[in-house]
């Protein structure tokens, strides 16, 4: 259960290696939580990243979990939901594709829309019903400030995320007062791997950051973190920037 | 019987979870309710007074026992009620006050019901000489998991277990207590002022056995030399010769006024560490450096907050988490560095109680002991509080005290064993009576209640 701050006892993280996911995980164990299940594609990462949280303390399983094979996700998710309630549910698993490779090759823009959007599609709507079922949790979704409006130079990445966004906000006002949490995280320019081959955008933010404003989020119910905040503010700006001048800004 | 799914909280407002909210209204129900809660169990719950998650239960049912509220028999001579366990406190006073008698133990409301109070064995004002509210239950009818009633009564492992068994050993259905007897409805009150904290505590070791009742209000932001300085009210019933004239005619009455309820929307943050600074200086200002035998109403000097339906609403969106343990006496100084901690660190509480308990009680999960007892009420948003709180905890277990679980939220569940040493007990007992885990609640998941090892 979660306590008075919102914390978790028990996590699943989809998408176990994202570097977002798992400073969250080390900043909740730190906290509270006891079981965290990493789902993931099999692979060394994996380990390696439930060993690293192991190192703190908690009880860590591995599970094998594919976010482009939809088909699945019933079955894998069931098994995890089935040992023992989940308090919390980060959705964090995602691609950025290569925008000017995605622009010539269709059908890898397809992987990233089917891995970001469609893939998360059937796992949001998966845990948010065993979620439902246990009659708590929250169930935490890294969305982007990408997905805010769409840009020239990573449209195809945005536009999955802007999919995934409203998703995530629909779903929270479809489980509101059933005890479900559904939290949409946007964080900007976040520094990790997968973002290491493009130059920094301004108002870049940390792993860490991010998983302080979850926990944050969490104590006080949030439906929407932005990461830093400033974006908010900044964000609610560029929204109403007509599409000319839009087009031009150097973003 | 109607059964609708709700979002519930406890007193606090904190970690809602969604529940099937189930009211029997007869025996027949009650059984029938407990025959059909599903997998995910069930947990009898009175007027939700409990700060914490002792009376959720996340994807199941919830028994709001509200529904059985009548009052069945009063023995006005030998001083009895039986009752059903949905009567709160507040019916009794305004039918047993004008016979003469009270109830045996109240807690700071009278919005808590007679299941409730047993469940949590909740304390008074006068426990160090009357003891927790389980103490004066003669008996009682208790529905459990197999579906059957039975009829528990004291020294009887059963009853030990479901005195602050928080719900989880079965539902309490009826009661039998034992009353105190009142020749009116007023308090004569004393009341003092302590410097700081060493002066407190030596008033209340001092005299505390002069009174009745007992407890103490302090300031957790005053600092430096004034730490823990307070304000003491003790009393008793007044005698019907201490009474002027013109009460003396009718001295039986209880009508306890109301205020408007607390907007159901207010800001957080008003409750800051200046609006709570000014409010706790202000109420030190005023109480009498010493005043004694003043007359104040039963609510006045018990109940002042019921005087603001849904009060806890000033906390805002955000809720808010009381905190209260006891330490043994000995570990006077555990208490001294948790208040110093308390106020180095500002926590904006402006409700902070002091008090000294009696003999400890004998329920396995009966939270007093023979020492002293400090609650506070912080907002749940203050930066870093759980982080504090767990602190506090190691304190607190490490003194060989406890925190009360009907107002705690947040405790780490490694800490419960160290703190209550009959709880292996209690999972035993638990296990044998409902090996299916018929009653379970956010609490009993939180703190790994049910599990045997």
């Amino acid at each position: 259960m979660k306590d008075a701050f919102g914390l978790p006892q028990s996590l699943l993280v989809l998408g176990g290696t994202s570097e977002i996911a798992l400073a969250t995980a080390r900043r909740l164990i730190i906290r509270r939580t006891r079981t965290v299940w990493l789902a993931g594609r099999p692979s060394l990462a994996l380990e390696q990243a439930a060993e690293g949280l192991r190192d703190l303390g908690a009880d860590v399983h591995t599970v094998a979990f594919d976010a482009l094979d939809p088909d699945s996700h019933e079955a894998v998710l069931g098994k995890v939901f089935a040992e023992g309630d989940i308090d919390m549910v980060l959705l964090a698993f995602g691609i950025l594709g290569d925008q000017a490779r995605d622009e010539r090759e269709p059908l890898s823009a397809v992987r990233v829309a089917q891995t970001n959007y469609t893939g998360a599609v059937s796992a949001g709507l998966v845990s948010a019903r065993a979620l439902q079922t246990q009659g708590h949790g929250s169930l935490v979704v890294l969305s982007s400030v990408a997905g805010e409006r769409a840009r020239r130079s990573n449209f195809i990445y945005g536009s999955s995320k802007a999919g995934l966004d409203t998703f995530a906000q629909g779903l929270g006002d479809a489980l509101y007062g059933t005890g479900v949490h559904v939290m949409v995280v946007r964080p900007g320019f976040v520094r990790t791997r997968m973002t290491s081959a493009l130059p920094e955008a301004p108002l870049a933010t940390t792993p860490e950051a991010v998983a302080t404003a979850v926990e944050l989020g969490l104590r006080r119910r949030s439906e929407t973190v932005w990461v830093p905040g400033a974006l908010r503010v900044v964000m609610t700006a560029l929204r109403h920037v007509p599409r000319a001048v839009f087009r031009r800004l150097p973003i | 019987m109607s059964a609708e799914t709700v979002s519930v909280t406890g007193w606090g407002r904190t970690a809602p979870s969604a529940a099937r909210l189930v009211r029997p209204r007869s025996y027949a129900e009650a059984r029938a309710a407990v025959r059909e809660c599903g997998v995910r169990g069930a947990i009898p719950r009175g007027l939700g007074r409990a700060y914490g998650d002792a009376a959720q239960n996340a994807g199941g049912t919830v028994f709001d026992m509200t529904g059985l509220d009548r009052i069945r028999t009063i023995d006005a001579d030998a001083g009895t009620v039986r009752c059903d366990a949905g009567v709160s406190l507040h019916r009794l006073m305004e039918v047993l006050l004008p016979l003469g008698w009270f109830v045996p133990v109240t807690p700071g409301t009278r919005q808590v019901t007679v299941g409730g109070a047993i469940g949590a064995d909740i304390h008074g004002k006068n426990h160090h000489v009357s003891g927790s509210f389980s103490r004066h239950v003669t008996s009682l009818d208790l529905l459990t998991a197999d579906g059957s009633v039975r009829t528990v009564t004291p020294g009887t492992p059963l009853f030990d277990a479901t005195a602050g068994g928080m719900g989880l050993t079965g539902v309490i259905l009826a009661a039998t207590l034992r009353l105190l007897p009142v020749e009116a409805s007023l308090m004569s009150v004393d009341t003092e002022r302590a410097g700081d904290l060493d002066d407190l505590m030596a008033r209340l070791t001092a005299t505390d056995h002069r009174y009745r009742y007992s407890v103490a209000w302090i300031d957790l932001l005053a600092r430096g030399a004034a730490t823990g300085r307070a304000v003491l009210t003790r009393g008793d019933h007044a005698p019907l010769d201490a009474l002027p004239a013109r009460a003396r005619r009718n001295p039986l009455t209880f009508r306890p006024s109301r205020l408007p309820a607390a907007p159901s929307l207010l800001p957080e943050g008003l409750l800051n560490r200046r609006t709570v600074g000014l409010f706790n200086e202000f109420w030190y200002r005023k109480a009498p450096r010493a005043r004694a035998g003043e007359l104040q109403t039963i609510s006045a000097f018990f109940h002042p907050l019921d005087g603001v339906p849904h009060w806890n609403r000033i906390y805002g969106r955000g809720g808010f988490v009381q905190y209260q343990f006891a330490v043994r006496h000995g570990q006077e100084d555990a208490l001294r560095r948790i208040v110093h901690r308390v106020s180095e660190r500002r926590c904006p509480s402006f409700l902070a109680v002091l008090k000294r308990f009696g003999e400890a009680d004998p329920g396995w999960l009966s939270f007093p002991l023979p020492g002293w007892t400090l609650a506070l009420d912080i907002p749940a948003g203050l930066p870093g509080l759980g982080t504090f709180l767990d602190e506090l905890d190691e304190e607190v277990a490490a003194a060989d005290g406890r925190v009360y679980l009907a107002k705690d939220s947040r405790l780490r569940p490694d800490l419960l064993a160290a703190m209550y040493p009959r709880l292996a007990d209690f999972r035993a007992l638990r296990a044998e009576l409902d090996p299916r885990g018929v009653f379970v609640s956010d609490l009993a998941r939180r703190l790994n209640l049910q599990e045997l090892s």
